[in-house]
This record gives C-alpha cells, sequence and structure tokens, in this order.
C-alpha cells in the first residue's frame, strides 16, 4: 500500500487533474460496455457473459482495419459495425434458443462461446499481446490544466464516448423505437399484443448491445493492449459497473462505471495491486446495504 | 436409512479395494494413477458444486474460491506450521467451512441471477487478494518451495501410489457422506427449496439457513478437492481461485448430468478425458470443448447421465 502516495496526490491540484482525465476516460469506455450488458439484461432477462468476449472482437476488428486503412475512423466504425453483426447471429442462433430458460443454461452457453472466441481469436489474430498505439494523427501535445496533464487523445476519446452516451440516452428517452424497447423491457406480453414483433425488438437490441461493447474494445485499442482472453476481465469490471449501478439501469451504470474509472486511476497511486480488490468490496457493500444497486428497482 | 449407509459404504469399499487390487496388482501405470489424483480432485469440486446447484437450486460461479482456499489454508499450514497432514488437512477444511460460512452468509439471501453474480465477484476477490498479498501467498507465482509430506499412520503421500490411494479414498468417503446429506431430510428440504422456495417458506422452513448450510458444506467439500490439489502439485496457484476453474467445474457437472446423484463424477472423468485428449492432439483446446458444450446444451438441453437415464425411463415406460 502505498497511501502516502495516493495523500500526496490529492493534495496537489495538477496530479488530481491527470488522475481525473484519465479516470473520467476509463470510465467511459466501461460505460459503453456495461451500458450494452444492462441494457440486453433489463430487455431481454439475459446476462450476456460472453460480453466481454464482444469487446475484443471489436478491438481485433479496428486493429485489423487500422493496419489495412490507417485510419482510426473507419477502424472504430468497422469494429463497432462488426461487432454488431456478429451481435445479431450469436441472438439469433444460440441465445435466442434459450429465452427463458435458467441462468445455468444462459452461463454454459455463453462460457462455450467464450471458450471458443478466445481460440479463434488465437487463431486469426495470434496469442501475443497486441496495440494499435495512439493513431499518428492524434497525436499532439497534451492539454495542461492547472499544472496538470490531460493527453490529447483522451480528451478526443472522452468527447467521443460522451457522445454516444448522449445519442444513447436520446435514442432511449426520446424515440419511438426507445420507448418500445422500453415497454418491452417491463411488459413483452402486452407490446407484442400490440402488433409489434419483439423478435426483432430483441434482436435489435441485442446488435445495439454488441456494437457498444464493439465500440469500446476498437475505441480502447490504441491505449490497452489488446490480447486473447482480455474479455474476461472487461466483463468482470461491467458486471461490478452492472451490479452497482442496478441491473437494467443506463443511468446508474454511467454513475457506476465513472465511480470504478477514477477508483481504477486514484487506485493505482495509493493501492495498485488492490484495485480489483477495491472493486469488488465496493460491490459487495453496494449488494448487501442496497441489493437493486444504484439505479436499478427491486429485483423481484 | 441406515440400510442405505451400509450398502454405499460396501460399494465405496469395493471400488477402494478394486483400485488398491489394481494398481497394487502392478497395473498401476503412472499414467493411472496421476488420472486417479486428479479426478478425486475434481470429483470433489464437481460433486460438491453440484449439492448447490443440482440438489439446492443455487448456480454457484465462485465455487472455486473454497477450492483455492483448501489448497492455499492446507499449504500455507504444512509449510508454516510444520503440522502432521491429517490435523492440517482438518484445520484448512475449518478455514474454508468459515469463508463458506461468512460468504454464504452475504450471498443465499439474493435472487439466482445476483446470486451467480456476487459468488464470482468474492471468488475474483479472494483472487485478487492472493495476488496481492505476495508475503503471504507468493502473488502470481503461487506458493512454492513444495510442500512438506510427512508420513503418518505408515502412509507416505509423497509417494504417487500412496497419494493416489489417499485421495481416491478421501472421494469415496466424502461421495458416501453427500450421498447421505442429498438423502437426509435435510436432502429433502433442499431440494423442496429448490423447486418451491416460497411453498418451503410457508410449512416454516427457514429457506435462509438451509441454503447457508448447503452453502457451507458444499464449500468444505470443494475445500477438501483443494486440499488434494495442492498434495498433487506440491504448492498451491492463483489459477485455482480464478473464475475459468469455476467455470470447468460446472461444465464437468452439465457433461455429466444435474439429477443422477453420481452424474458429475462421470462429468469429470469424460471431461479429463476430453481434455487430455484433445491437449494431445491441438493447442485450440478451447475451441473443442466449446463447441462440445453447445452441442451438450443446445441439443441434449441437459447432461449427458441426464439424457441417459431419462431416454432409458422413457423405453421402460416407466413414469418420466
Amino acid at each position: 500500500m502505498e497511501l502516502a502516495e495516493l495523500g500526496e496526490c490529492l493534495s496537489s491540484v495538477s496530479c488530481i487533474v491527470t488522475q481525473s482525465a484519465a479516470g473520467l476516460t476509463i470510465g467511459m469506455l466501461l460505460f459503453l460496455v456495461a451500458s450494452g450488458l444492462t441494457l440486453i439484461f433489463g430487455v431481454l432477462g439475459l446476462v450476456n457473459f460472453a460480453h466481454g468476449s464482444l469487446y475484443m472482437i471489436g478491438a481485433y476488428l479496428a486493429l485489423t482495419v487500422h493496419g489495412a486503412t490507417q485510419s482510426f475512423a473507419l477502424a472504430v466504425v468497422a469494429g463497432t459495425l462488426g461487432t454488431a453483426l456478429f451481435g445479431l447471429f450469436f441472438e439469433r442462433f444460440l441465445l435466442s434458443r434459450i429465452y427463458g430458460r435458467d441462468v445455468l443454461m444462459q452461463l454454459l452457453v455463453c462460457y462455450a462461446v467464450i471458450l471458443i472466441l478466445d481460440d479463434l481469436v488465437k487463431i486469426i489474430w495470434g496469442a501475443d499481446f497486441r496495440s494499435m498505439g495512439v493513431p499518428e494523427e492524434f497525436r499532439r501535445p497534451p492539454f495542461i490544466i492547472g499544472g496538470g496533464i490531460v493527453p490529447y487523445f483522451y480528451a478526443i476519446l472522452f468527447a467521443i464516448t460522451a457522445a454516444i452516451a448522449v445519442l444513447l440516452a436520446w435514442g432511449m428517452g426520446r424515440t419511438r423505437f426507445g420507448r418500445i424497447v422500453r415497454a418491452a423491457a417491463i411488459n413483452p406480453g402486452m407490446v407484442g399484443a400490440l402488433g409489434i414483433n419483439t423478435t426483432v425488438i430483441y434482436a435489435a437490441v441485442f446488435a445495439i448491445g454488441a456494437g457498444l461493447a464493439g465500440a469500446a474494445g476498437a475505441l480502447s485499442a490504441p491505449i490497452r493492449s489488446v490480447v486473447a482472453g482480455a474479455g474476461v476481465s472487461i466483463l468482470i469490471e461491467s458486471f461490478i459497473v452492472t451490479v452497482i449501478g442496478g441491473m437494467g439501469s443506463i443511468g446508474g451504470a454511467l454513475a457506476a462505471a465513472l465511480i470504478l474509472g477514477f477508483t481504477r486511476s486514484f487506485g493505482s497511486i495509493g493501492f495498485p495491486l488492490f484495485v480489483e480488490g477495491a472493486m469488488f468490496a465496493m460491490m459487495a457493500l453496494v449488494l448487501l446495504l442496497r441489493p437493486s444497486g444504484l439505479g436499478g428497482k427491486r429485483p423481484s | 436409512m441406515r440400510d442405505g449407509v451400509l450398502r454405499d459404504a460396501g460399494i465405496a469399499t469395493l471400488v477402494l479395494a478394486g483400485f488398491l487390487a489394481v494398481t497394487l496388482g502392478g497395473f498401476g501405470s503412472a499414467g493411472l494413477l496421476d488420472f486417479a489424483i486428479r479426478f478425486a480432485t475434481f470429483g470433489l469440486l464437481a460433486l460438491s458444486l453440484n449439492l448447490l446447484i443440482g440438489t439446492t437450486g443455487l448456480v454457484s460461479f465462485g465455487h472455486a474460491a473454497y477450492f483455492a482456499m483448501g489448497a492455499y489454508a492446507f499449504g500455507l499450514l504444512m509449510q508454516r506450521a510444520g503440522l502432521s497432514i491429517p490435523l492440517a488437512i482438518l484445520l484448512a477444511l475449518g478455514c474454508t467451512a468459515l469463508l463458506a460460512l461468512v460468504v454464504g452468509a452475504l450471498c443465499v439471501r439474493l435472487s439466482e441471477i445476483y446470486f451467480a453474480f456476487l459468488t464470482l465477484a468474492f471468488q475474483m476477490l479472494l483472487h485478487s487478494v492472493i495476488l496481492s498479498w505476495i508475503s503471504l501467498t507468493g502473488g502470481d507465482q503461487g506458493l512454492m518451495g513444495g510442500i512438506p509430506k510427512p508420513p503418518f499412520l505408515g502412509i507416505d503421500l509423497s509417494r504417487p501410489l500412496h497419494l493416489a490411494g489417499f485421495g481416491m479414498a478421501c472421494l469415496l468417503v466424502s461421495t458416501v457422506a453427500l450421498r447421505q446429506v442429498v438423502r437426509s431430510p435435510f436432502g429433502a428440504a433442499l431440494r423442496m427449496l429448490r423447486d418451491n422456495p416460497d411453498r418451503a417458506a410457508f410449512v416454516g422452513l427457514s429457506v435462509y439457513r438451509y441454503r447457508l448450510a448447503a452453502f457451507v458444506i458444499a464449500g468444505t467439500f470443494a475445500g477438501l478437492g483443494g486440499v488434494l490439489m495442492s498434495l498433487y502439485v506440491s504448492g498451491a496457484f492463483p489459477t485455482f481461485a480464478f473464475w475459468t476453474t469455476s467455470g470447468e467445474a460446472i461444465f464437468m457437472i452439465m457433461l455429466g448430468g444435474v439429477t443422477v446423484f453420481l452424474g458429475p463424477l462421470v462429468g469429470v472423468a469424460i471431461f479429463l478425458i476430453l481434455n487430455d485428449r484433445i491437449t494431445a492432439v491441438t493447442e485450440h483446446h478451447g475451441l473443442f470443448l466449446g463447441i462440445i458444450l453447445l452441442v451438450i446444451v443446445l441439443g441434449l438441453r441437459k447432461g449427458l447421465l441426464d439424457f441417459v437415464v431419462d431416454h432409458w425411463r422413457a423405453r421402460r415406460g416407466a413414469s418420466p
């Protein structure tokens, strides 16, 4: 434990700015993954244990497209759409067969898919750590705020992820599709009776959730190393976000993701080896004191 | 019920005698002994997990935490305290039961998805503690330096033959004990909790206490599996507490079946053989195991032994 260093950091503005910038960016990327997970759970009632693998696919697709075109924008678009498409197939051919069945079945199908995807990724892209590196066009001098360093690329990432979050909030809250999705989360039978094809809604929601995970994977490819099996740590972090925020609550997921982002950035100074432990401890605390999470409804 | 115990104990003794006869009679190749130890280790893990999943209906995704706890507690006791093996095993099981009691007290109240999450979370918390408490656990290097194995009662666990016999004996004794748990009124209550917890609460059973008791019992037997594992590899490693170990345990149960008592053991045997065969042929064993699992889950929709038993019952025209 280096708690003294954490205290030192908290007493200097520059250190707070630097760590907060990192915390915000990490938190927003985590939010993208977790919002997909919570959206899928809220509507389909299914815990997608393979969600981290979708993130991984997004990262690898982005890596390949960036290698071929040298365009980060294209890489992110390809990562997002490619993962959404994969999610669509995954939902249609595998998950749709186990709707309404117990958690054990969901767990097993997702576990099988994780095993398969991890190996497929190793076969296609190799087992080594890969990194995209910060793309050429974003290699600019960092912003200096109050003596703290905010890397240019982090600012860009934050802007993109914030835009996606706003788009998601608008789409779910203000559009006809969003209203149908929210209705389907509460009472799918009634939505179906009103002549809306819930099968299509389910598939679309899963594809959107997968796309969000893919986008997060693609966006973080330049700053996090990409490796087969990386999905699991992301999965567990987004589980924690979902549980702290409340299953099915996108607003809660945002709050929880930012809390975890800050825990990670400041924790890496104060208690580097126990960052993950601190996250789990927080989750356990939330589950004990308020099992429904920060923004969730009481579980029935 | 007493007849049941005698019969089960008799069968277990015969199996053990058969195993010892084969191994002592010169047929005990190194491969067979190795397989027997791993079978006993994972058999305990899977069988105890099935007390939760199959009997009580609690889908725990963090069962390997108790496996790891047993392994680390035993390893540390042997390395630091220099106890005799039976005493260290008892103390290690005590530690594991205590951990299961604490985690269970927090978890068993929750509905099933949250239960799966929270058990997983506590397991990963343990994993994280093991990684960060380097002075005690050795961090990601694991518990190094080997585990001393002083002989007791003429049993020398540093010899593979003795270790395999000891492992099989532990497994068989535990199997008989777990079988008694499942067949007792307590076991009947657990099945009632699985099928209809509201009704169980309605007739006056404390859902919380019964689930907690099942959780602690299952955790303790998983801890014994961990003890065998640490004897087998002469150490303990953080991967014991990683989520994949829990995933494999669930996989084994699914290969066998959840409704038949011995199903998990069949699953363990299939898993170990499959894993060895596939690893010998290709490095991409996840790909093959994943596909096999998908076929079983989506095709049969139940464990192999469940499928066989149902099929057999249907052919005999008995009630399903």
